[in-house]
């Protein structure tokens, strides 16, 4: 396609700006995880690895990367099995009220957080009068984490075909057989892909985690309490850059598993 | 008994497919939706004022607080201000990289930039925020950048509000962006552009009428994320958000009604935007 050499400048430097945008205060970040002094000033003035020793020996920090790893497995486990179920049905099966299915699987994040988070708040502690616990994270989480595993899933399923299925029934297998040998080898990757999203998506996540974890603290949640105590701050710094090391690892290997870009459109989830 | 289930289901769609779907919407309908629904009737209800415990019968007080508030006015008027001018901001910031994505780049860049602007997106929401406020700080890299010209960086404030939100939401904006001009081909631009246009009237004519549902679409995102948000205002800004009034209403001062009540601003503001993104076509491009 022909574009003038104004046009094509004009695009790559807009292009280098948002790059910049983007990536400027990430690694603003991790170079304060370096900083030699307590205080948070610029320049830095000098350079050390001492933070991430203090880091790993602080008792709040690894406890609160223990139950965020917790929350993180137990909403993925339930985002997984309750994902693929409703991809599965909305997918292979025609049924009255289809389309809500998926609306309802996306209201969960497509709602401001903090209605999600009261809403599930209000119910935990009027209604079921549950303590806010470490259970309830899990479940306010596994809330918002299923339409990751949904998408990924609905996607994979509508690129393959479903005659593979009907020819397994044709050839005698039962529909344990037909599932095992045929359906789930084929979204296998996809439901990987689900899953790994899923838990980057409740590691990060604040502001639904503030309604629902009372005493508990996750990750996020530790860092938002440390973020007023300034002696701490060298140790969020290096918090930080783990933190953000954590949830793209993830992402990465989501990102080879599909081929669809994940996190497109309608797989993007609110913080 | 696997057996005996299987054999049990053989041939019935309809028992296959209510075992499916009863997971699912059982939690989604009884603890999602039944949880909206709580939170719809607690904004009915009212606080005892002498005892300071929440009274279970039903009334408008709240919405009459709300409503006759001159504070909560001005708070709902300066996020929705907010969060329409970080969707313009974004727009603006996330057009050139997308067009680059779909138009200009090599199949390998594109592949690149696409998980440039993904990984982000998926990255620590809190360490971002608080990247800005080491950045905006007065001992910051932007004071210290700005300083040999002699003026100053915006600080905490409004402005520090609408530069992060800006930030964190750009991704979302970016992606809906690409994939909508990904779809227009190319020789309609080359057919605008041999009858005559420039590229400016080629761009007006042609490209923005046909990326604009896409960027409707982002502008869902941008919105309805600002929207929600108490964690950035409070951190980077001292004024109040639509978020920091409910935040402040269940914790602190434990007034769970009104909080639900202020609560259903967002929604209904949000659920008026979806509309018209529908009838602008934004759905096919979320």
């Amino acid at each position: 396609m022909y574009l003038s050499r104004g046009t094509r400048w004009f695009l790559r430097i807009g292009t280098g700006v948002t790059l910049a945008f983007i990536y400027l205060p990430l690694i603003i970040i991790a170079l304060y995880a370096f900083n030699s002094r307590r205080v948070q000033t610029w320049p830095i003035k000098g350079l050390t690895f001492d933070w991430f020793d203090k880091a790993f020996h602080n008792h709040g920090a690894r406890d609160a990367l223990l139950t965020s790893v917790k929350a993180g497995l137990g909403a993925t486990a339930l985002a997984l099995l309750l994902g693929t179920l409703a991809a599965t049905a909305v997918s292979r099966y025609r049924f009255f009220g289809r389309e809500t299915v998926s609306f309802l699987v996306i209201l969960p994040i497509a709602l401001p957080g903090i209605v999600t988070g009261m809403a599930l708040n209000s119910t935990f502690t009027q209604v079921v009068k549950l303590d806010l616990s470490l259970f309830t994270v899990i479940v306010g989480h596994a809330t918002f984490c299923i339409v990751v595993v949904y998408n990924n899933v609905v996607a994979r399923m509508r690129r393959t075909a479903r005659n593979f299925e009907e020819a397994s029934a044709d050839l005698g297998a039962h529909t344990w057989q037909t599932f095992r040998y045929v359906t789930f080898p084929q979204l296998r990757s996809a439901m990987i892909a689900g899953a790994l999203l899923a838990f980057a998506l409740s590691f990060d996540e604040v502001i639904v985690t503030t309604f629902t974890a009372g005493a508990t603290e996750t990750l996020p949640i530790w860092i938002l309490n440390n973020l007023s105590r300034p002696r701490n701050l060298p140790i969020v710094n290096v918090v930080a850059v783990i933190s953000v090391l954590l949830s793209i690892i993830p992402v990465y290997f989501a990102q080879k598993l599909t081929a669809d870009p994940v996190g497109a459109p309608g797989a993007v989830a609110a913080p | 008994m696997g057996r005996r289930l299987a054999d049990l289901l053989h041939g019935r769609r309809r028992l296959q497919l209510s075992l499916l779907l009863s997971g699912p919407l059982g939690w989604l309908v009884i603890a999602y939706l039944g949880s909206l629904a709580v939170l719809f009737i607690a904004a009915f209800w009212h606080l005892d004022e002498f005892s300071g415990k929440v009274v279970h019968d039903y009334g408008t007080s709240n919405f009459e607080t709300l409503w006759n508030g001159h504070v909560y006015r001005t708070i709902v008027l300066r996020t929705v201000g907010i969060a329409a001018a970080v969707t313009v901001t974004d727009a603006l910031l996330a057009f050139p990289i997308a067009f680059y994505m779909a138009k200009v780049a090599s199949p390998r860049v594109r592949g690149l930039l696409v998980v440039a602007v993904l990984m982000p997106l998926w990255s620590s929401y809190l360490v971002k925020v608080y990247a800005w406020r080491t950045i905006l700080n007065e001992d910051g890299i932007l004071n210290w950048a700005l300083d040999p010209f002699g003026i100053k960086g915006p600080g905490f404030g409004n402005l520090a509000t609408w530069i992060v939100f800006s930030y964190l939401w750009l991704p979302y904006m970016i992606l809906p962006v690409y994939a909508g001009l990904e779809r227009i081909p190319n020789s309609l631009l080359d057919a605008s552009g041999d009858l005559g246009a420039d590229p400016g009237r080629t761009f007006r004519r042609v490209v923005l009428p046909m990326a604009f549902p896409a960027i409707v679409a982002g502008s869902i995102f941008t919105f309805a994320l600002t929207l929600g948000d108490y964690i950035t205002p409070n951190l980077v800004s001292s004024t109040q958000f639509i978020g920091n009034v409910v935040y402040a209403n269940v914790g602190v001062a434990n007034n769970l009604p009104l909080a639900a009540a202020f609560a259903t601003v967002p929604v209904v503001v949000m659920v008026v935007y979806l509309l018209i993104a529908r009838r602008l076509g934004a759905f096919e491009h979320l």
